[in-house]
Parts: structure tokens; sequence; C-alpha cells
């Protein structure tokens, strides 16, 4: 550690330390933890659980009543463990969009770590009195009559957002499909990645 | 409280900045640090919280986001006596000397095994007051304490979308009053409510979790009513 933390001041790190040493002396903490932190959400989950639920809902109609009615247990077919999660499936029509307005709080669990953007205020005071502003910001403009549903995670509720299968995905199996949906078209700022052969 | 986390609605924080860099190793030993804090028993979510929302304003501003991690945790476990203000801060001096200091985890020590995974879902002790369509006004309790009644909500009508079931209720949570569990929903706003002139078009809706103390039946509430129910709260 110092060496990766150029915009934190050594204080910062002194202090981190220092809280770290202590619940290590007291047994609560063991000095791989952080590396399994990093092995957990950024390798392991990621994006990755989120986005094979969405590809199996785009093939699957069963899965996907499934996924939106019961997510947690959708997700638990996949191996996973998602026991406060709510999906919140795009329609022509109706886009939907997740914040949290007094924190941060983010489905980890099914999309790893919340980007930096959506744990800082100008996306948090921005999405519920501008949310058509922030989607045009994140290049995202939808036609004038789609009713935009915000939903802003102030319990021990997630949310995330299924996307609307893309055109041109016609059939793909679901590796090729999940590997469309994006972490930020789960939260609703973006759409799926178009596949690459209708560029 | 009314803190510098309750952002909802507020102006002048400037565009998005989409950068989004990887997680450095300092961050990952905070996340370490809250599971192993939280999975101990040492401080719950809800206060946890309320931790980092006491941070100072300017401070919570100027700080990368795990600084107010670091921060809530601190303050909390300092609290409630599970680290002593005089011991950290001699540790913190120590690393700032020596940072390359080692301290050994005891043999048994657990190690990291995801996040440690904590339900808020309670049994219903008694029938919901409100169910999907029913017309809600949330309470204007200005809450010294904790409370996920953000303020940009408080006194607006709303409609009730979804009723989730009994579950922890953070306002006394974070202040070691107990669980207290009661009914959450989902309430949906219209823009239009929320923002007046402000609202962009009428085609959006906000849709906020609450639990039942944030919400009063819409029309036959008379502010006598709140005004009881604020001075029993």
């Amino acid at each position: 550690m110092g060496k990766d933390h150029p915009n934190v001041e050594d204080y910062v790190i002194s202090r981190v330390r220092a809280l770290e040493s202590i619940l290590i002396e007291k047994g609560l903490l063991s000095e791989d933890a952080v590396d399994a932190v990093v092995q957990r959400y950024e390798e392991d989950t990621g994006p990755l659980l989120g986005a094979r639920a969405v590809a199996r809902a785009w093939l699957d109609p069963a899965y996907r009543i499934r996924l939106i009615e019961d997510a947690p247990a959708a997700i638990a077919e996949l191996g996973g463990t998602a026991e406060e999660l709510r999906v919140m499936p795009n329609e022509d029509g109706v886009h939907n969009m997740v914040v949290c307005t007094l924190c941060s709080c983010y489905p980890w669990s099914v999309m790893g770590l919340p980007p930096k953007w959506y744990k800082e205020v100008a996306y948090r005071s921005r999405a519920v009195v501008a949310p058509g502003a922030v989607l045009a910001e994140f290049g995202l403009t939808l036609p004038e009559s789609t009713e935009i549903r915000v939903w802003d995670s102030s319990a021990e509720l997630r949310y995330m957002v299924l996307p609307q299968r893309p055109g041109g995905s016609e059939g793909m199996d679901e590796e090729a499909l999940a590997a469309l949906v994006t972490r930020d078209s789960m939260i609703g700022v973006a759409q799926p990645a178009v596949p690459e052969r209708v560029v | 409280m009314d803190g510098i986390h309750d952002v909802g609605g507020m102006h002048g924080f400037g565009p998005i900045d989409r950068d989004d860099p990887a997680l450095e190793s300092w961050e990952a030993t905070v996340i370490a640090i809250n599971n192993a804090s939280m999975r101990a028993g040492l401080m719950n979510i809800d206060e946890f919280r309320h931790g980092i929302e006491r941070m100072d304003p300017a401070h919570y501003l100027s700080s990368p986001y795990f600084e107010h991690w670091l921060d809530g945790i601190t303050r909390v476990l300092i609290e409630k006596g599970h680290v002593s203000a005089d011991g950290l801060q001699r540790r913190v001096e120590l690393f700032e000397e020596e940072p390359d200091t080692r301290f050994e985890a005891v043999a048994d020590a657990p190690t990291f095994e995801g996040r440690a995974r904590f339900r808020y879902e309670r049994d219903a002790t008694a029938p919901a007051r409100f169910a999907v369509g029913d017309a809600v006004r949330m309470r204007t309790a200005h809450v010294r304490g904790h409370t996920r009644l953000p303020r940009y909500a408080r006194g607006k009508p709303a409609v009730i979308h979804t009723v989730h079931g009994v579950h922890v209720f953070p306002d006394t949570n974070a202040h070691g009053l107990g669980e207290q569990p009661t009914w959450l929903y989902s309430v949906r706003f219209d823009t239009a409510d929320l923002w007046s002139d402000d609202a962009e078009s009428d085609g959006q809706s906000i849709y906020l979790d609450a639990w039942e103390p944030y919400l009063l039946p819409r029309d036959s509430v008379t502010n006598e009513e709140e005004e009881g129910e604020n001075a029993r709260g």
C-alpha cells in the first residue's frame, strides 16, 4: 500500500491501516481479506451475474417472469444470492433508472462494485429531478413519450433494471447476449450494447 | 437528519464525472473493515449510515467515497466503545511514521467470504395500514437523528405502489432503540408534485421506499393528527 493512491492523502491511508490493524488484533479481520474483496467484487462478480440473468430473461420468457416477480429466487437459479433484489423491466414506452439519493445503495451481489459516479453527489442530486437531462448526459435520448421511472433505493431493497433486448441480437446464445448487457444498462443510464454485426 | 448526505434535488453539483478508476487497495481495505465490523456485530447498517451522515459537511463533499465509509465506521466504533479514540490516534501516528508496520492476524481470524449478508425483513405482527393504490402524504417531521425519508419527499403526496412486508426500522435501529420492524412500501410521486415548475416533463415518476411511520393517509389527516404523531414520534 502507499503507491496506488495519488489522490488520497497519506493521512487517510494511515487511518485505514490503523483501524485495520486494530481489527486484526481483535481477531476480526485477516490480512488476506483485502485480496479477497478485490477477488470477489472485481474478478468474480463484476456485473456478470446480473448480465447473465438479463440474458436468460431475454431468451426464456418464463425466466423473465420469475426474475421480475421473485428476483432472489431467479438469481438463486444461477447460483447467486441476492435476497433483497427487485428487477424493474424496461418496456416500450417505459424506462427505469436507479439511484440512491441518501447514500449509494447498489446491488453489489449481482452487479459488483458501483461506478464512482453512482456514489457522487452530481448523479444523486440530479437523477430524481432531471432524469432526462442525466440520461442525455450519458448519451441516452429517449422518445418524448417514454415514461421515465426513477427508483430511489432508500431501504434494504436493491434495484436492477432489466433492459430491452437490442435489435440485431436474434439467434445469439446466452453467453453472447450477456456480453451485451453493460453495467450501465442495468442501472438504467444506457441501453445494452448493439451486436457488432449490425453496427 | 438534514445532513449533507441528503442531496436529492439539490442544485449546483455540476455535470456527472464518468471517470471510473479501479478500486485502490486502501478502498478494498475499507470494504473489508466494514464487512468485518458488521459481521462481528460491532455496528449495524443503520448505525454505519448515521455515522457517515454526521461527517463534517465540507469534508463530505471534498473527500473520496470510501473515506466516507472510513469516517463513519471510525465514529461509530469509537462511540460504541469498540475502539478507543486515543488508541486509534496512537496507531495512526505509528503508521504515519512507519507505513510498513505489520500486525499478524490471530490464527483463526475469519477469512473474507463475500459481503456479510443480513436479512432485514421480519414477520408481520400487525396488518399493514396501507394498500396498493392508497393515497398518502409523506410526513413533514424534521428528524434530528437518522431517517431514510429524504427532504425532497417530505410533506408530498404519493400513492402506494408496492407493499413489501415488514422491515427493520432504520430510525430506531441506528440509535440503539431496537429494530422496531414496521411495514415497508414503495410509494410513487409525480414529479410535478415534487418539483413544481422545475419538473422536466409530465412523463416521469419517482419511486421511494418508505416505512409506514413516514406515511399518513392523504385526505383524512388533519394537521393536528400529524402534530400528534410527531409529538409521539
